[in-house]
């Protein structure tokens, strides 16, 4: 019995503790958004959130989130960093295959999160763990920087 | 190749019963029409015999039930829905086949909404490729003239509708942006008003499409229609299928091809909790559970265990052997271009230039692993999936079920990723098979490693190429042996006459430079392991092949590689152009930026495939330890008419990189049988901070589309391995590039 917060409400999964948060979301909690690459934290396409750090969900079991507050790419359109990572992602159309874009989303907003103007360097060490087969890296990385050039704007009402 | 484009020409004969027009339950428009079959002839095209499964018939009013052929329905609010016949897998063709619909029809491209076309391969073949196919870069080009004309046809009978009800001459009518006016008593209506009359209409008997200065919508950069859920989470993909009161399974198959299933521990795997069912076939293994998690730990408890079979001690040095002793034989080699005679020897100060190159087994490495959701009941079957070749999974459970065709729905998704391996039905098959011991829903998902370790292969290749030029350098032959697997051979027979594998020799057969003696031969040797399409397919094999030899010659001739290769293009005027306009933009010739420490280089490629012609630079340094890193792609495209610029800028974007990720690390090996990577850890892709800096330059063209999904991948590997000989020296005959070749003795 594992209770955490998920995309801000209180939820309790019966589910064995080793059972990586990512299966708990998809298979039982019925958040498909975040994705299956690896199973091994080698693509970051299960990106979520975990106390507002980017985790990989596929090797991140539900024990290491009780009592913690996790959020995933569904809730990212009412998160302020969130909505405007992915209006920026709308406005150079970033997406492909999209696969694994919530992940990449994840990991932008996140890097937005704790550096608000992030250089080159800091998008390569924040975005290397988040692979993309449809090679969209150079649209990404402009991506970023339109997002973290664009004010604030509060959560919608 | 300058054909001029049959845009604005009235419809053939042939092609004005093509349509069918009645009405929609419930009210509204229905138009079906027919694909057709392609009336240009595109040079290395696959042939229409490339047909996965039944030949292509052509659609005409033949075709019985409209509501099932009708490819576009507008209803009394003006909303249009097209049935896509294609696969959206990243290529954008969710957002390029309506463009290609709202140009002639008039109507904002926000009330364009899409429905996936159900299994049909009479209804929905791709005229190029003669089958319900999404692949071979084929999507634009085949839809280009059909989805224009249908259109077109909508907006004449809703035209023809408006000027009945108001009694004035049709022409006198126009139409724009969803709505018919009438100019000289200033009356208009929306389409929406229209369906229903124009419903009653018979199909309209000549179609005069726009020329391309009066295109609004096609040649413009448009908006993906798929970002917004693409960005939220919300875009299905196969594997994102939930049903009511279905498992989940995960699977693992032998892991040596022909191998079989020897043990399993059963009572293990159904020990642990949340586990239903072990499922077995012959040569694989699934445990089905109420999560992934309880599949995964169920199917480690299973430990299965495999007799290997014959192909217990594969290994790829084993493999390689046998090809290269196929290729010295030349036994039964198929004979693809012969022109002059190559066999002439080099004159007294001339010289002979010969090479071998390799290249190895691919992945393909979707970021979506394989998966399918079965739901199998006595009375039909559901398959939830993202797939090239919707028609050819249907056929595939039909004929594992005993099913009739119509009993087997497609429920097509998403692709996250194809690359050609959704062009396979290898892992829809197994589902199946599985699923024929189960009553209730079930989703298979292959992990990572089952993923890359039972992939079907980009084939291994072994080339042996000579040439000879004269005493000025100029090249007077060039013969070319291709020995490889031949995938045409299983995937579509029919296109391989007297042993001549078309794709194997795509790129080869067909190279541009002039040169009056050329031969390019075929010898099919297969391996033991299964193989197929991959991104950019022959010509991804062949363009490394033909480009870095031609870069040899240049060496040998000790010519510049630009110049070199111009001088032998003189009939060739578009890759002339895009050649030119890479080269400038790339600043060909200048130096390059001296990096302390680095040896730095540029190189180039050339290709004409999938309908376009592409040059590339790429700008290169390496390390003394031999590591590579790419700087710089300057690509120059001329794809004909462009539908959306910014999805061929994407395209060859993701071409590249593609690309470049399998020139520089990708490799599947074999040791015991077994193939020896397994994930992302040890089958390397590019990430963020090794992706180059790509510029994509498009020639204006007004011919008709081509392809831009695959060029991009095909180009690249030569133009980064001749960027690394400009670099070191070292030319790299073989890939992926090996660092240890590359280091800097002091």
């Amino acid at each position: 019995m594992t209770t955490f917060t998920l995309n801000d409400q209180s939820t309790t999964l019966d589910l064995p503790e080793d059972m990586p948060l990512l299966w708990a979301l998809r298979d039982v909690a019925g958040l498909t958004g975040t994705k299956f690459g690896c199973g091994i934290g080698a693509c970051g396409a299960c990106t979520v959130h975990l106390e507002g750090q980017a985790v990989r969900s596929c090797i991140t079991p539900l024990s290491a989130v009780a009592g913690k507050k996790v959020t995933t790419i569904e809730a990212m359109e009412q998160h302020p960093v969130g909505q405007r990572v992915q209006a920026a992602w709308r406005e150079i159309d970033v997406v492909q295959c999209g696969y694994c874009q919530s992940g990449q989303i994840m990991s932008a907003t996140a890097l937005l999160q704790t550096k608000p103007n992030p250089g080159d360097a800091d998008i390569d060490s924040a975005m290397a763990g988040n692979i993309c087969r449809c090679g969209t890296y150079g649209r990404i990385r402009a991506a970023i920087k339109i997002a973290a050039a664009k004010p604030e704007q509060g959560p919608r009402s | 190749m300058n054909k001029p484009m049959p845009s604005s020409s009235p419809a053939s004969p042939a092609r004005r019963h093509f349509l069918r027009v009645g009405a929609a339950a419930g009210g509204g428009l229905l138009i079906g029409f027919g694909l057709g079959a392609c009336n240009r002839e595109p040079r290395n095209e696959k042939p229409p015999e490339a047909a996965v499964g039944n030949a292509a018939t052509q659609v005409s009013d033949q075709a019985p039930g409209l509501a099932h052929n009708a490819f576009i329905r507008i209803d009394r609010e003006g909303l249009v829905t097209l049935i896509v016949h294609k696969a959206e897998m990243g290529q954008g063709t969710y957002t390029s086949m309506p463009m290609l619909l709202a140009e002639e029809l008039e109507v904002d491209l926000a009330k364009v909404r899409l429905e996936q076309a159900p299994a049909d391969n009479s209804l929905y073949s791709d005229p190029l490729l003669g089958g319900q196919v999404t692949g071979g870069s084929t999507s634009v080009r085949g839809a280009w003239q059909p989805l224009r004309q249908a259109g077109a046809a909508a907006r004449l009978l809703l035209v023809e509708a408006a000027a009945q009800a108001w009694k004035v001459d049709a022409a006198s009518c126009q139409a724009r942006n969803g709505m018919v006016t009438h100019g000289a008593s200033g009356r208009s209506m929306h389409y929406g008003q229209l369906v229903d009359a124009a419903a009653k209409l018979p199909a309209p008997k000549a179609i005069v499409l726009k020329n391309p200065d009066q295109f609004t919508l096609i040649g413009k950069p448009v908006k993906r229609l798929d970002s917004a859920a693409k960005v939220n989470g919300q875009a299905k993909f196969g594997i994102d299928v939930r049903l009511p009161n279905m498992l989940v399974a995960t699977v693992a198959a032998s892991p040596v091809p022909g191998g079989a299933l020897q043990s399993a521990d059963e009572a293990k795997a159904m020990a642990v909790k949340g586990v239903r069912h072990v499922l077995k076939l012959d040569n694989a293994v699934a445990v089905a559970a109420d999560h992934m998690w309880a599949a995964r730990q169920g199917l480690a408890a299973l430990a299965p265990t495999w007799s290997d079979g014959q192909h217990a001690g594969m290994t790829t040095a084993a493999i390689v052997a046998d090809m290269k002793a196929a290729a010295e034989s030349g036994k039964g080699a198929a004979v693809a271009r012969n022109d002059g005679d190559v066999a002439k020897p080099a004159p007294k100060d001339g010289r002979t230039v010969e090479a071998v190159y390799e290249l190895p087994f691919l992945a393909h490495a979707t970021m979506e692993p394989m998966n399918c959701t079965v739901d199998l009941r006595a009375d039909g079957c559901d398959l939830y999936v993202g797939t090239q070749v919707p028609s050819l999974a249907q056929g595939a459970a039909a004929k594992l079920t005993g099913l009739q065709n119509e009993q087997v729905r497609v429920h097509n998704h998403f692709l996250g990723g194809g690359f050609g391996r959704r062009l396979e039905v290898d892992f829809i098959t197994q589902a199946v098979a599985f699923a024929r011991q189960l009553k209730q829903p079930v989703k298979f998902i292959w992990t990572r490693e089952e993923d890359v370790q039972h992939d079907m292969y980009r084939p291994y290749y072994y080339d042996r190429l000579a040439a000879t030029l004269d005493e000025k350098g100029k090249p007077l032959s060039w013969s070319h042996r291709i020995t490889g697997s031949s995938i045409m051979a299983r995937f579509a027979p029919a296109a391989v006459t007297g042993g001549l594998d078309p794709d194997a020799v795509e790129g080869a057969k067909d190279m541009p430079y002039a040169i009056p003696n050329v031969r390019v031969d075929y010898v099919r040797h297969e391996p033991p392991v299964p193989t197929a399409f991959w991104r950019g397919v022959g010509p991804t094999h062949n363009i490394f092949v033909v480009e870095s030899f031609i870069d040899e010659l240049a060496a040998a001739a000790k010519q510049d590689p630009l110049s070199f290769r111009r001088d032998l293009l003189d009939k060739s005027p578009r890759m002339r152009a895009v050649l030119n306009l890479a080269a400038e933009k790339a600043g060909w010739g200048q130096p390059l930026q001296a990096i302390p420490g680095r040896r730095v280089g540029r190189g180039l490629s050339t290709q004409f495939a999938f309908g376009s012609y592409m040059a590339q630079v790429a700008e290169v340094s390496v390390g003394t330890d031999g590591e590579v890193q790419v700087h710089r792609v300057v690509c120059a495209v001329d794809c004909g008419q462009v539908v959306n610029p910014d999805t061929v800028v994407a395209q060859i974007e993701s071409g590249v990189i593609f690309g470049l990720t399998a020139a520089l690390w990708g490799e599947i090996t074999f040791d015991k049988g077994r193939v020896q990577q397994s994930n992302f850890s040890d089958y390397r892709v590019m990430r963020m901070n090794e992706a180059p800096r790509i510029e994509v330059h498009i020639a204006k063209s007004s011919d008709a589309p081509g392809g831009v999904g695959e060029p991009g991948t095909s180009a690249t590997a030569p133009a980064l391995a001749n960027a690394i000989f400009a670099a070191t020296g070292q030319r790299l005959r073989k890939l992926p590039v090996a660092s240890a070749q590359l280091k800097k003795t002091a």
